[in-house]
């Protein structure tokens, strides 16, 4: 028996393109990406936290302002691919009213599923730069 | 012999000399980070594996004698590919390599006082940077930066002067592995010589990409990797000159560099062995030989030729296409094929990935060049880089995935 690889006649073109869902770039992805909710520093606020995904180059820094446990205002910034601007949208927003108890329960499960897309290995970092930067936040409250 | 020979003409044919693009149809776009494989330099591995595998420098026996001298050879090969002789090349694992090795030797070597300054192109690479970072913190010297001028390129008169009898080290990049610049390093490195500072030069964007001289060059160092010139991985030169060897002190120790070892001390081997401490990548060195040989049977003028056209007529498509922001100069001549490139409204990792979907590769992100990108006031950047084997049809395929990019996103 002859082992490893068949002819190159007879071997099937390796697919090239990443393991990739064709909808990452769904409609609310997309809407997130291009208005992004609760962007911009906000004029006060309790806590400020940068984050950076030095392989792509995102950059984000989250803002949030407590009233007592409860986050009563979740702000961010910075220039990042469609997948991070768009989770740091939908987090802020999901965040907000919440307490810090709730907060520190979340995983990173639930940041793809909020996002509602498949995530690769090579948009990790970009899906969880958002919520990468709240646990940095939250490790010292 | 697969390969074509000294055509001035290169075709889609010469994509037939790499087994990779039969099996994979990409539009490759990335050899500024890894050039794909010919044939030929897989043969000359492969029979180092399969017929004459055995340790170099040691065996007494017919086998090693014949690795040896096929590994020597390879080392007279790649003297030859740079215009320097045989003692002067050192075999490490990669660029970033011998850019270590030669940091720590110059520590060994050079009599460095607080407030010496090493300068650097604000071009450089990370390989490059770093290293001389963490010599400048240990011995308390200062880093300086040549700024960019207008248009992609260095400015050369600030370099001038910049250096001064302060100055210990300068490097400079032959390419800019972001810009593609080809840079002139002779018009710095003549400055550099006048105030007693060593020079070294970063080849690794310009080796089998442009010809290559340390005459020309007039450089005391200069390295680079094999596996962005066809070559495999895992292998890396340093080039340094015979009389700046003789002096250096080694940086790395172990066997395979020494002459005689007592319980106490030992000595050290003639140069530049005594710079290649262990078993060298003996495969590697024989496939990079191969490499440097199947660049030469192109011939520079052919290699030139085709990727002076396929960047010129990339860079014309992209600055069609609205919204496309291009970072290179407009002379062909004067860049290495690299083409890197913004699209408003499309992030680099999101083009490459939808550029990816249509079989189209290019790199995305700050290429390990992040205070160059700072100085261009970007955090990241799409790069196409074009080697010989690409074509007009791969601009193209380029082109076409970036208006698909565009549309995807409403960019």
């Amino acid at each position: 028996m002859r082992i490893g690889l068949p002819p190159a006649s007879k071997r099937q073109k390796p697919r090239f393109a990443h393991n990739m869902d064709e909808e990452l770039y769904k409609e609310n992805i997309l809407d997130h990406y291009r208005h992004p909710r609760n962007f911009g520093k906000p004029e006060t606020y309790d806590v400020r936290e940068k984050s950076s995904n030095p392989l792509c180059g995102d950059e984000l820094t989250l803002y949030l302002a407590f009233d007592g446990e409860t986050v009563s205002g979740a702000r961010f910034e910075g220039d990042g691919c469609a997948i991070s601007i768009a989770a740091g949208s939908m987090l802020t927003e999901k965040i907000k009213g919440k307490d810090i108890g709730e907060l520190k329960l979340m995983t990173p499960g639930d940041i793809y599923t909020m996002l509602g897309i498949k995530i690769s290995h090579t948009r990790e970092k970009c899906a969880l730069l958002a919520y990468a930067t709240l646990i940095n936040i939250l490790a010292v409250r | 012999m697969r390969y074509l020979k000294k055509s001035m003409n290169i075709s889609e044919k010469i994509k037939n000399d790499f087994p990779f693009f039969e099996k994979t149809g990409v539009a490759y776009l990335d050899s500024a980070a890894t050039s794909q494989t010919p044939q030929v330099v897989l043969d000359a591995m492969e029979a180092y594996y399969t017929i004459f595998r055995a340790n170099v420098h040691r065996g007494l026996y017919g086998l090693s004698a014949e690795a040896t001298e096929r590994f020597e050879g390879a080392r007279e090969t790649i003297a030859q590919f740079i215009g320097a002789s045989k003692e002067e090349i050192i075999f490490t694992g990669s660029a970033t390599m011998s850019s270590n090795l030669l940091t720590y030797a110059l520590e060994n070597t050079l009599e460095l006082r607080e407030g010496d300054e090493i300068l650097l192109s604000a071009m450089e690479h990370h390989s490059s940077i770093v290293p001389l970072q963490e010599l400048a913190q240990r011995k308390k010297l200062k880093l300086v930066y040549i700024p960019l001028a207008e248009g992609f390129a260095l400015d050369y008169k600030e370099a001038k002067r910049l250096i001064t009898p302060r100055t210990k080290i300068v490097a400079v990049m032959r390419a800019s592995n972001v810009l593609g610049t080809i840079n002139d390093v002779r018009a710095i490195s003549q400055t550099a010589r006048k105030n007693g500072a060593i020079m070294i030069v970063d080849a690794t964007s310009a080796a089998g990409h442009a010809p290559l001289s340390v005459k020309d060059l007039d450089c005391d160092y200069l390295y680079f990797s094999g596996h962005k010139m066809c070559g495999p991985t895992g292998i890396g030169v340093l080039y340094g000159r015979r009389d700046f060897l003789e002096k250096l002190y080694p940086g790395f120790f172990g066997g395979g560099m020494i002459d005689r070892v007592t319980r106490e001390k030992s000595s050290w081997r003639e140069v530049p062995g005594r710079f290649e401490a262990g078993t060298p990548p003996i495969a590697e060195a024989i496939g990079l030989a191969a490499a440097a040989e199947y660049i030469n049977e192109i011939g520079f003028p052919a290699i030139r030729e085709q990727i002076e056209d396929v960047f010129s007529y990339a860079r014309e498509t992209l600055s069609r296409i609205p919204n496309v922001s291009i970072y290179a100069r407009t002379d062909a001549r004067e860049n290495a094929g690299i083409l890197s490139f913004t699209i408003k409204g499309v992030h680099p990792h999101d083009a490459a990935e939808i550029l990816s979907r249509e079989n189209v590769a290019i790199r995305a992100g700050h290429h390990c060049a992040e205070p160059l990108l700072s100085e261009l006031g970007e955090t990241a950047l799409c790069r196409a880089s074009f080697y010989f084997y690409n074509t007009r049809g791969d601009a193209d395929r380029l082109a076409a995935g970036i208006k698909k990019a565009k549309a995807t996103l409403r960019a």
